[in-house]
């Protein structure tokens, strides 16, 4: 594999290999929490800060704990128990000294454990063999490529209020569709570059 | 095998480090110290900081209604936070109206005490105590319906009014993995304090009606606690009764006719029952005999699924036919229902068309 900048990673995974259009994971975050724009946009900024920090920790046990001892096929469930640890962790700091942030991310932030692009962003980076830098890349491009799809969906889920839908499609059923062709128009940037 | 042994070890170890780095941080971040907390302007506590509002009242032996055990799901837990409980959360706020809102009433199990605290509670809550009563009838009243004798411990009473309710807690059984609080209406005699009688109907999957039809037996111990609800019989108005129930619904207006029995309350009374068939039924030989004992009480039961096979001549149709045959006037009259949602909503309009006024009309409603 050449040698990819982590630079070139972090745009690809905002745009050519969006967490949400090319792989679908996180679905049900964004499809359940994007019905208002500041509300969405406070989850991503959730998850892109607990997609990063996660990374670096899955990083470092993957490199240095599992893969020294021969462990490397238990890398599915000590991410999991890492970032669920880590978003207790991160709760408990944000309640105690950030409360305002608390009361703004509070309801989210339990809901980020089980969100499956942050393990999806962990388990690439070890499959496509990406070194520090290029996982901090992947990392912090993912995050933002998934706010900005999820903020995005947000901004046409609240112009779709006025419009008029059938009715068994009002609700997820639309949501998906509007999803569909916002990864159709997404693969336009495919072209640019790609990570896998 | 030593592959087995090694994916063990790892695996507690990483997780004994994280359970380890979680306890340290909720001993140091999480731990809010001592927090004073002030109830109705009148009651002092010191409390440790970091539960829940819920756990914090409970742990003080303050009782607060929680069908759910404090998930956030069931939206019981109201009471008023006048300050110090922080902003509402997103997950309060499907359970509150705007009025609630204005009012500061929140959930107890979704606000967290972290600092001086000030909360007002309704007075009678401090009545409300645990109790681990001994199981002392069960039987089966219908195919579906259980009555449920309880003996509350040598030396404890209740104390409580015709119509109020009390939790029953399911615990943790085969099939069942949380501790759950159900509410139940009490059936027995207010005056009869060693005691409570409930009528549980069996719903399929229901975590603690299951556990009464299928995991209880008699001398068995069961938690309690209670009284709670608005909704009591009055005893000092002197208008003319007229109670209302179906199903288990049954069980706060016995306890009302019993009490009016136990004091001799000498007030005309009408009791319309309403089921489907003549099996859903039940003490009917009892209200029969009632109607000897009481003052001037009628028992009304009303069958809406009756064929020519029941050979059932007493009232058919829904229960509000018979409100129309039997209600000629409004005058001095209250009511008093017990059923579900779609029941009680039938039975206030009913009444409301037959000029009764509606805060006159109390009702427990149950899902």
């Amino acid at each position: 594999m050449i040698e990819l900048n982590p630079f070139i990673i972090f745009f690809a995974a905002i745009f050519t290999n969006n967490m949400i259009f090319s792989n679908f994971l996180g679905m049900c975050s964004y499809i359940a929490v994007s019905r208002e724009i500041p509300t969405s946009l406070g989850l991503g900024q959730a998850v892109t800060f607990v997609l990063t920090c996660t990374t670096i920790i899955n990083y470092l046990i993957y490199h240095y704990a599992l893969l020294p001892l021969g462990l490397d096929y238990l890398r599915f469930i000590v991410f999991i128990i890492s970032i669920a640890a880590f978003v207790q962790l991160l709760e408990m700091f944000v309640e105690r000294y950030l409360p305002n942030l608390y009361y703004a991310l509070g309801i989210f932030l339990p809901l980020i454990t089980v969100n499956c692009a942050i393990l999806g962003v962990s388990l690439f980076m070890i499959i496509r063999n990406y070194n520090f830098l290029q996982s901090i890349g992947f990392s912090i491009g993912s995050g933002i490529g998934w706010t900005l799809a999820i903020v995005a969906l947000a901004g046409i889920r609240q112009k779709l209020k006025k419009a008029s839908i059938p009715k068994g499609l009002e609700g997820p059923g639309i949501t998906l569709i509007i999803t569909g062709l916002m990864a159709l128009a997404f693969i336009g940037f495919s072209g640019i570059v790609q990570i896998q | 095998m030593n592959e087995i042994i090694i994916t063990t070890i790892s695996i507690t170890g990483i997780s004994a480090i994280f359970a380890f780095l979680l306890t340290l941080a909720d001993r140091t971040i999480g731990n809010y110290g001592e927090i004073e907390l002030n109830i109705n302007d009148d009651k002092d506590y010191t409390v440790q900081g970091g539960s829940s509002l819920l756990s914090t009242l409970i742990d003080e032996k303050i009782f607060i209604p929680s069908a759910c055990g404090g998930k956030g799901t069931c939206g019981y837990c109201k009471v008023k936070v006048l300050e110090g409980g922080g902003p509402v959360l997103p997950t309060e706020i499907p359970f509150l109206t705007q009025e609630e809102l204005d009012d500061h009433v929140r959930l107890s199990c979704q606000c967290k005490v972290k600092e001086k605290i000030k909360i007002q509670i309704p007075e009678e809550l401090f009545n409300v105590k645990e109790y681990f009563a001994t199981v002392e009838v069960l039987e089966d009243m219908t195919s579906v319906i259980k009555r449920l004798r309880l003996k509350l411990p040598e030396g404890e009473e209740i104390k409580f009014k015709p119509g109020q309710f009390i939790q029953l807690k399911a615990p943790l059984y085969e099939g069942n993995d949380e501790e759950v609080y159900r509410a139940y209406s009490i059936a027995s005699a207010a005056e009869d304090k060693n005691h409570i009688e409930l009528f549980i109907g069996y719903v399929p999957g229901g975590k603690c009606t299951t556990y009464v039809h299928k995991h209880l037996k008699v001398g068995d111990t069961v938690q309690i606690n209670g009284p709670y609800g608005d909704f009591y019989f009055d005893d000092e108005s002197g208008r003319e009764v007229i109670l209302v129930a179906a199903g288990t619904g049954i069980a706060p207006i016995l306890s009302i006719l019993k009490h009016m029995r136990e004091k001799k309350i000498n007030r005309k009374a009408r009791f319309y029952f309403g089921a489907k068939t003549p099996e859903d039924l039940f003490l009917v030989e009892y209200f029969k005999e009632l109607e000897n004992e009481l003052y001037d009480f009628k028992f009304i039961p009303t069958l809406s699924r009756v064929t020519e096979e029941h050979n059932w001549t007493g009232e058919t149709g829904r229960v509000n036919n018979a409100i129309d045959k039997y209600l000629t006037d409004s005058e001095n009259k209250e009511s008093y229902l017990c059923g579900n949602e779609k029941m009680i909503a039938t039975m206030v309009e009913a009444l409301m068309e037959k000029g009764i006024p509606e805060e006159l009309i109390y009702f427990d409603k149950f899902d």
